[in-house]
């Protein structure tokens, strides 16, 4: 009976049908769909990678695959997981879907714009694809320099031409989110009433207008000197290597914030439903994202500190980098504050959201010991840095990305997850992560470099304890493929405001219809007003 | 936001200075100015730059806000190659052991 209702309403999957409706929409959430199911694709092939790394690495001796294999799994589970899963993740797919919605408007500023960046995705994937299959690139993601141009006999041009495709993607998006920011806010939705989702997504779109055209032209370079032996970056044609891990980092460092800070704001926005309170500090929280966007350019030398860079562009560069702790401490202790006398629901998304705040504050303040260039020197190239990045990545970004994707779940779809095994996967994740790279901190600092299959055997106790957790963090990611999916037939039906949250995007029915509003939506209130709207918001 | 228009007439000229300024590039090219060369070429880019921008970019006539982006634009290439340069310009204040 509910299902009949349910299909008989026309929202923005039954609004048309077939193959053409989806490949040539303009609909925002559906090219947020078509996103979510390309970068799953890559998140599963990045997995695939890893886990074939982590196997080889259950023993010292290089027993699996040759040591040419094993750069290259390294490199392409990289590029897989960098460029074609975390950076389009959270703002793509969460972003494209919801963004409109909780701004009130009836799509992005650009539609045809939104469709052609995620056919550029697709491109640019489908290049490194390409390259992948037809003998893979064994350069490292970073495609160091005189490696990547004058060395390596892999296919570095594929996969970069892919990654610089698919840049142009992220560009489109961020210009896309930022103009539609500017220009389509419903009535009544001034700039501080926007959710903290909004203000992390734009500033997200910032950095990907400002610094993604900087990777465009490292990697025209990188094709000018491979290609046409120019000397841009060889020492031996009187090119400076260094040189291209600055445009490289200038780019991939502020990168890290493309990833993470979308994650910050669905934390934002998660902490504060489960807790029904405004975000402690809105202000300070909003600006915060900002602040890390325009610190994230000013740090990337950091990457640079055993690279023959000078000592003291590496003190200046160590010293800005404490800077971006400060507007990180703002939001972990804004959040913990929002906590404070909240009433507190464990579903799901929370679950994923303390998560979050745990391991991003771990990853975070393993990022000062690694900014501090005295101690960088000791564990730079070693897993304590692979640990590092994992805990932001993994730990922050990919957290906060499920739990963002089981809160908004019931919008998207119109129906439940299950509440059960949902839960019981956020705990094999949360534990399968910890297991797998805690014990990489302590590799690393012991002395095992990175990129390496071959490993002294003392060693190897923390590596199996690794492997065993990447076998758990395994688990725990197909439980959540198989649940959504069971979820799009058998779910139960959601209703239009499951969690009994405040934002516009809950104000519309579950799937929303076609233009997002029956009617354009005026906002009366600030963000998060649970104690003014308690009355209007119907639970169930 | 009201949508100015240039004349015809403007852009021609506009058009005849960055092909004049060109010429001019590379007439200097040929004179040997020492250490100036390269100072005198980047003066005359920058012209070059701020006509585009200000007349075939519609600078002259946007608002704001677009002004902000574009002096966005150009601080970022500023932190760019200044960052860039305390790493290049101070490499050799320290000796490599060695050498």
């Amino acid at each position: 009976m509910i299902t009949a209702a349910l299909q008989e309403r026309e929202h923005y999957l039954n609004a048309s049908y077939g193959i053409k409706s989806w490949l040539l929409t303009k609909d925002h959430k559906r090219i947020g769909l078509l996103y979510l199911a390309t970068i799953t694709l890559f998140f599963f092939l990045g997995g695939a990678f890893a886990t074939l790394i982590r196997i080889e690495l259950l023993t010292p001796q290089g027993d699996l695959v040759s040591s040419e294999t094993y750069n290259k799994l390294f490199t392409m589970h990289g590029v897989a997981m960098v460029f074609f899963f975390l950076i389009p993740a959270i703002p793509a797919t969460l972003g494209n879907f919801f963004l409109p919605l909780m701004i009130g408007a009836r799509d992005l500023a650009f539609p045809r714009i939104n469709l052609l960046s995620w056919y550029l995705l697709v491109i640019g994937g489908l290049l490194s694809l390409y390259a992948m299959l037809a003998g893979g690139v064994d350069t490292g993601w970073t495609f160091y320099t005189p490696y990547s141009t004058s060395y390596s006999n892999t296919w570095v041009i594929a996969t970069a031409l892919g990654i610089f495709v698919a840049g142009f993607s992220s560009i489109l998006t961020g210009l896309n989110f930022i103009v539609t920011v500017h220009r389509m806010r419903a009535p009544g939705m001034t700039w501080f009433r926007l959710p903290l989702f909004v203000w992390s997504t734009y500033a997200t779109s910032v950095i990907q207008v400002l610094g993604t055209p900087v990777l465009a032209v490292t990697i025209i370079l990188l094709f000018c000197e491979r290609v046409f032996h120019l000397g841009i970056f060889d020492p031996t044609r009187g090119g400076d290597p260094v040189l291209f891990q600055h445009l490289f980092w200038f780019y991939s460092h502020p990168a890290v914030y493309i990833m993470v800070l979308p994650a910050m704001g669905v934390i934002s926005e998660l902490v504060s439903v489960y807790s029904r309170k405004p975000v402690f500090g809105y202000h300070f929280v909003a600006f915060a994202s900002v602040a890390i966007a325009v610190l994230g350019f000013l740090v990337w030398g950091h990457h640079l500190f055993v690279s023959t860079q000078s000592l003291y562009a590496g003190l200046v560069f160590s010293f800005l980098s404490y800077f971006v702790a400060i507007p990180s401490a703002i939001k972990v202790f804004n959040w913990t504050a929002t906590l404070y006398k909240g009433s507190i629901s464990y579903d799901t998304p929370m679950l994923y959201a303390f998560g979050f705040i745990g391991l991003f504050t771990i990853g975070g303040l393993t990022g000062l010991f690694v900014a501090a260039l005295g101690f960088d020197v000791h564990v730079t190239d070693t897993y304590f840095v692979v640990a590092h990045f994992h805990y932001i990545m993994v730990g922050g970004t990919i957290m906060a990305y499920l739990g963002g994707l089981h809160y908004w779940w019931p919008k998207m779809t119109g129906r439940m997850y299950p509440e059960g095994w949902a839960k019981l996967s956020a705990l094999v994740i949360f534990l399968g992560f910890n297991l797998t790279f805690f014990p990489q901190f302590v590799l690393g600092y012991l002395g095992m470099p990175r990129r390496y299959h071959v490993y002294p055997p003392e060693f190897q106790v923390l590596h199996v304890l690794s492997t065993a957790g990447a076998s758990v963090l395994a688990v725990g990611y197909v439980i959540p493929m198989i649940y959504f999916i069971w979820s799009l037939r058998y779910g139960k039906v959601a209703g239009a405001n499951p969690w009994g949250a405040t934002g516009l995007e809950w104000k519309t029915a579950s799937p929303p219809p076609a233009h997002n509003f029956d009617e354009t939506p005026i906002v009366t209130h600030e963000a998060y007003d649970y104690r003014a709207v308690m009355g209007e918001v119907e639970v169930g | 936001m009201t949508e100015h228009i240039d004349r015809v007439r403007t852009y021609v000229l506009v058009f005849a200075v960055l092909i004049a300024l060109t010429v001019l590039t590379t007439a200097v090219a040929f004179v040997d100015l020492g250490p100036f060369s390269v100072v005198v070429a980047l003066a005359i880019a920058v012209c070059k730059m701020l006509l585009v921008a200000l007349f075939f970019m519609h600078m002259r006539h946007s608002t704001r806000l677009t002004r902000l982006v574009v002096l966005g634009g150009l601080l970022w290439l500023i932190i760019l190659i200044l960052l860039s340069l305390t790493d290049f310009a101070t490499r050799t204040w320290v000796g490599v052991p060695g050498r």
